[in-house]
């Protein structure tokens, strides 16, 4: 080691290779030790080029995903019992949305954490009002004389009317083979039939595209009540499902196609397939829940006594520093001693 | 009175008692000393494979911040009509894949290490934060793509952030948000804590080896 120096010039060193010590019970200056040449910076540009010649050579090969999204007018064309069906819902009030509490309504408590309700505590701050999804698009478009008539029927019936009607219908529609609206027998729905016709033609020919986003605005970049009509259908999960992203599929953590997606996520996406999250009404706020705490664990991990000292259990470090330990092997100690020497401070 | 104490008393006369400038210099100096931002020495136990996965680390992070100002400048939808587009799309993601891929190893290497000993509690704090930040950072990115994914992302992980209450102010699905957090906000975060954790890095030098004594 003929290029081997000490570091500070006042505290002269010299390595003694071979030679065993006592384990030491505090951490020493790492300025203390003997030094050798190292080019931070000749490390640093070979290895962004490594990385960048690496990263070419993956988009090279492997490319990216980009599934298209899915448009309300393509939803329309396949899977149109299922638009009927959801804006039955929303008029019914049914819906995951309609039913969904904070930030969007005060529908229901939501979901708690050791009987803490967080979402409730949120505040409705983002106020989804589930029936004008669908009449706010039917108003604005130009809409033919039964479709007015049943916004007319619609706007002037009691609230208790409505819902009868339109839960009437909805129940139906499930009843019914494929829940066809065609196949749909007959009972007292009122204008919902009409208007769920009228919402299903006027999203199949385009016309629902931006409407829900815009809120009068010539920019919408506001998406929230387009996806939750959306994910109250089901034709969205049935795509996701078809490529193995529900949620008991690992879902969060994937992507489209056959990509690496999120594995950083494994973790958060393992609790929400085993029990009790699995079959928790209050997963999400019981898996958030977890893993602030393990990150939490994670984060101040060299404090706890315990997982702290796994590194000097299992001896890892020793392949880590073989060079050192084999010119510096360490002395067993009889007894151990009261400070390891792991905490942070020492 | 030798000439060397005149010198100096006439030297302090003249610099303002009040300087911020002296004042933040003074507090650059003693947070890293002269000599240790970029020391061309290293102590001898510092060879190992382990020690390359940081510097990996940070050049993954500026190969994505680098793609991700290209893709900046043909705008969200460009990617999706261009094969250029696209291909700059996939350097910022396999850049993503490496930069979190080594992140993951650094972090264990340094458990391993039990890097947090001699005073660098901090150093692990920081380091641990930024695995967090990217994380987010990430995640924001899958919801700003503006296709099925983000669609299906978004429509997911609602229920999460609204489980805990703060789904009005992190909208997931609303994807101008997303994109400002994706491009500004979390990417000056990382920026901030990474600095910090190489300055700390700096600061207290590389970690010995567990029980090596001092000045071995």
């Amino acid at each position: 080691m003929s290029e081997v120096a000490t570091h500070t010039p006042t505290r002269p060193r010299q390595t003694r290779p071979g030679r065993p010590h006592p384990v030491a019970t505090r951490t020493p200056d790492s300025h203390s030790f003997a030094t050798r040449p190292y080019d931070l910076v000749k490390e640093f540009v070979v290895a962004l080029a490594v990385v960048a010649l690496l990263t070419a050579a993956l988009a090279a090969v492997f490319s990216s995903p980009d599934e298209r999204s899915i448009t309300m007018s393509g939803w329309a064309q396949a899977a149109p019992a299922d638009v009927v069906a959801t804006a039955t819902s929303e008029l019914a009030g049914t819906s995951v949305s309609a039913t969904y509490g904070a930030p969007y309504n005060t529908a229901s408590e939501g979901q708690k954490v050791l009987g803490i309700p967080l979402q409730k505590w949120g505040g409705v701050r983002i106020p989804v009002d589930s029936a004008a999804l669908v009449l706010d698009p039917l108003t604005r478009a130009a809409a033919d004389a039964p479709t007015k008539a049943a916004l007319a029927a619609w706007r002037s019936a009691p609230a208790g009317t409505r819902t009868a009607w339109a839960t009437a219908y909805g129940d139906a529609l499930a009843k019914a083979p494929d829940g066809n609206p065609a196949a749909v027998a007959s009972g007292s729905y009122g204008p919902v039939p009409v208007l769920a016709q009228s919402f299903l033609a006027v999203a199949r020919s385009g016309g629902l595209e931006g409407q829900l986003a815009a809120s009068g605005n010539f920019y919408g970049g506001d998406q929230t009540r387009t996806i939750l009509l959306l994910s109250d259908g089901a034709y969205l999960e049935d795509t996701a499902r078809a490529q193995q992203l529900g949620g008991d599929q690992w879902g969060m953590m994937n992507e489209t196609g056959n990509y690496p997606g999120q594995p950083w996520m494994w973790l958060y996406t393992f609790w929400y397939q085993v029990a009790p999250f699995s079959t928790s009404d209050n997963a999400d706020a019981q898996v958030w829940g977890l893993m602030m705490v393990l990150t939490l664990g994670l984060m101040f991990l060299p404090l706890i006594p315990g997982l702290r000292d796994v590194p000097r259990l299992v001896p890892v470090h020793r392949l880590i520093w073989r060079d050192w330990y084999r010119e510096h092997p360490p002395v067993r100690r009889d007894r151990p001693a009261p400070k390891t020497g792991d905490e942070p401070g020492r | 009175m030798s000439g060397a104490g005149a010198a100096a008393r006439r030297e302090t006369a003249r610099r303002p008692a009040d300087s911020w400038t002296r004042a933040l210099r003074e507090r650059i100096e003693r947070t890293v000393p002269p000599g240790q931002a970029l020391p061309d020495r290293q102590p001898v136990f510092v060879s190992s494979w382990i020690y390359v996965f940081g510097v990996l680390t940070v050049a993954s992070l500026v190969v994505v911040v680098a793609t991700g100002c290209v893709l900046a400048v043909g705008g969200v939808a460009w990617w999706h009509v261009s094969s250029l587009g696209h291909f700059v799309n996939s350097l910022h993601l396999w850049s993503v894949e490496l930069f979190f891929g080594f992140m993951v190893i650094h972090l264990w290497g340094k458990f391993w290490m039990a890097a947090w000993r001699g005073g660098r509690l901090l150093t692990w704090v920081t380091g641990v934060i930024a695995f967090v930040t990217s994380i987010g950072t990430a995640f924001t990115g899958y919801l700003s793509q503006s296709n099925f994914d983000s669609q299906w992302i978004s429509a997911e992980a609602k229920d999460g952030i609204n489980a805990i209450g703060v789904g009005a102010w992190f909208n997931v699905l609303n994807p101008g948000q997303m994109l400002l957090w994706h491009v500004v906000l979390l990417p000056l975060a990382i920026g901030l804590i990474t600095v910090l954790h190489v300055v700390l890095v700096r600061r207290h030098g590389v970690v010995p080896p567990i029980d090596a004594r001092d000045g071995e």
